[in-house]
């Protein structure tokens, strides 16, 4: 398979590699993927409860090129972005900016729902209901 | 922009891209060439021209080549019949050998990590009203002999077993098989593409009806195969596939492909002088590959038998790394992975799948396979470069730290997507 020269980058230079305290309140963690379908991704969070932006991110990635590009890509954006707004990433923009073929949309799939999972783990740490999350921006 | 692995420096000697997928195909072997040349433009007959001396200059050149495959199997040349390749050779086996023994039975034989071209063909035949039993391998990928006695009953006609796989490189016990097979009076035929020439393969001592072999396994060109044919102890009959001008002893119709046919005969002639050198000099850059790989990492597995195995194959496992992600970092280096990334299926392969293995397992294997061109320099450096990206690999993956740190991870509740 020929791989798009963004992905070539993400793999050989994969940003924001590693680990972060997923004890700590501010910390939201995301584990999505199963090791059986050839893809795990945990991508982890650290929110600034004043400002909810997303001061830090990281990842760590078992699966195909693609699988790696699409997480490190993900932790690139949403770095410097408020928790809202990191929501509004969706897979079709990992696919676009990464010129991934079909069969690799599964990929882009997997990086939204770990983006979604940490920032679902933080809301539950921090006691923020989804449906109330308006109220709480507004704050 | 560094590139992962682009450190590792390239021995002097060494040109990449290294090919070292050679139970995929193998380059053809320069004397091959050079033996099947004059017969594109000079030496051009039909061979079933029987009225002109380009006739049977093309007869003379196929009837030796019929000699040097049979040599090399212990079969006489005239038990040789030329196909395609070996899918082909297996087609006509088994189809053939179905229909010409429809009314003593309707039972075949075979094991679940047998090629597409055996399975297939089987499955076809039970949309035909024929009963195909799967026997299942061992974790070793070896097939119980025991099930194969339990599998056959009074309307088996046929037992087909590979002689080695093309994935892990493993032997069945093909002689054992023949023999159980003869008692019964049960025909055996067996894929022996990946077998022959690479190990002994003798159809008298390894109690074999019927066997296909190809000569692009076996460094000839593509395109060519043979199937032997028992003509004695008992006689094999075979229905023909494919009619028309009942070339090949009515088994197999049509023009001969007598360039490729002479280079299958010398691939054959040269593996019958250097198989057992070859044999160990493959058995030795595969040890060596091992090694060095099981020195510098941890969390890796030899998938099937050790014992029971082709020379220049190893199958290995790379826990904690997906394939097509390891497959990507040694691009610089021509190997397959059983994972399903790599497939166009999107499954993992079902013969690391018979073997017991987890999806997970099968995800992190890659095939090296070793042929006569490779040299030791290209396994060092094959292996300094697939120990590099394992290691960067692990960086990454979270599974490696989980488990460096304890966790089970059979107990994890996985989202499966």
């Amino acid at each position: 398979m020929a791989y798009s020269d963004k992905v070539v980058d993400h793999y050989n230079n994969p940003r924001n590699v590693g680990t972060l305290d997923k004890s700590s309140a501010e910390v939201g963690t995301g584990l999505v993927g199963a090791p059986e379908c050839g893809d795990v991704m945990r991508l982890q969070i650290r929110v600034n409860p004043e400002t909810q932006v997303i001061e830090e991110a990281k990842f760590k990635t078992f699966g195909c090129g693609s699988a790696i590009a699409s997480s490190s890509l993900a932790t690139e954006w949403i770095k410097g972005r408020k928790v809202e707004e990191a929501l509004t990433i969706k897979n079709t923009d990992i696919v676009k900016e990464l010129s991934l073929p079909p069969v690799k949309i599964h990929c882009s799939v997997l990086a939204e729902d770990a983006i979604r999972a940490a920032i679902g783990d933080w809301k539950k740490k921090n006691g923020v209901a989804e449906t109330e999350q308006a109220a709480v921006s507004a704050n | 922009m560094s590139t992962v692995g682009s450190q590792i420096e390239v021995p002097a000697g060494v040109s990449l891209p290294i090919y070292m997928d050679n139970h995929a195909t193998s380059p053809m072997d320069p004397r091959v060439l050079e033996a099947m040349m004059p017969f594109f433009t000079q030496k051009f007959g039909n061979a079933a021209s029987r009225n002109h001396s380009f006739g049977w200059e093309a007869e003379q050149a196929v009837e030796t080549a019929r000699e040097q495959i049979a040599k090399l199997i212990g079969a006489t040349a005239k038990e040789i019949i030329f196909t395609s390749g070996a899918t082909e050779s297996n087609n006509l086996a088994i189809k053939g050998i179905a229909e010409m023994y429809r009314e003593r039975g309707n039972h075949i034989i075979t094991q679940v990590t047998e090629h597409k071209a055996v399975l297939d063909t089987c499955k076809r035949l039970e949309k035909y009203g024929y009963r195909v039993t799967y026997l299942p391998v061992k974790a070793d990928g070896l097939i119980d002999l025991e099930d194969l006695k339990r599998a056959i009953d009074d309307k088996t006609i046929l037992v087909t077993i590979m002689a080695a796989n093309n994935e892990i490189g493993v032997l069945q016990p093909i002689r054992e098989i023949g023999k159980i097979c003869h008692e019964k009076g049960v025909l055996f035929h067996s894929d022996a593409v990946q077998a022959v020439g690479k190990v002994p393969v003798n159809v008298i001592a390894d109690n074999i009806d019927v066997l296909s072999l190809t000569a692009h396994k076996i460094y000839g060109p593509k395109g060519v195969g043979a199937l032997y044919v028992r003509r004695r102890n008992p006689r094999v009959q075979i229905a023909a596939q494919i009619d028309g001008g009942g070339h090949e002893r009515g088994m197999r119709s049509g023009t001969l492909n007598v360039p490729g046919i002479v280079g299958l005969g010398k691939a054959c002639e040269i593996a019958m002088n250097e198989m057992e050198n070859e044999a160990a000099y493959l058995r030795g850059l595969r040890d060596r590959l091992k090694a060095k790989l099981e020195s510098e990492l941890d969390y890796v597995h030899v998938n099937g038998s050790w014992e029971h195995r082709l020379p220049g194959n190893l199958n290995m496992s790379f826990v904690y790394v997906e394939g097509e992600s390891l497959l990507m970092g040694i691009n610089d280096v021509a190997v397959s992975s059983g994972s399903a990334c790599t497939s166009a299926t999107l499954e993992p392969s079902y013969v690391l799948k018979a073997l017991g293995l987890g999806d997970d397992v099968a995800h992190s294997s890659i095939r090296f396979g070793l042929g006569r061109f490779n040299t030791q320099a290209e396994v060092d450096y094959v292996a300094a470069k697939v120990i590099d990206i394992v290691k960067h690999l692990r960086e990454l993956s979270p599974l490696y730290e989980m488990v460096k740190e304890g966790i089970d991870l059979t107990k994890i509740e996985w989202q499966a997507h």
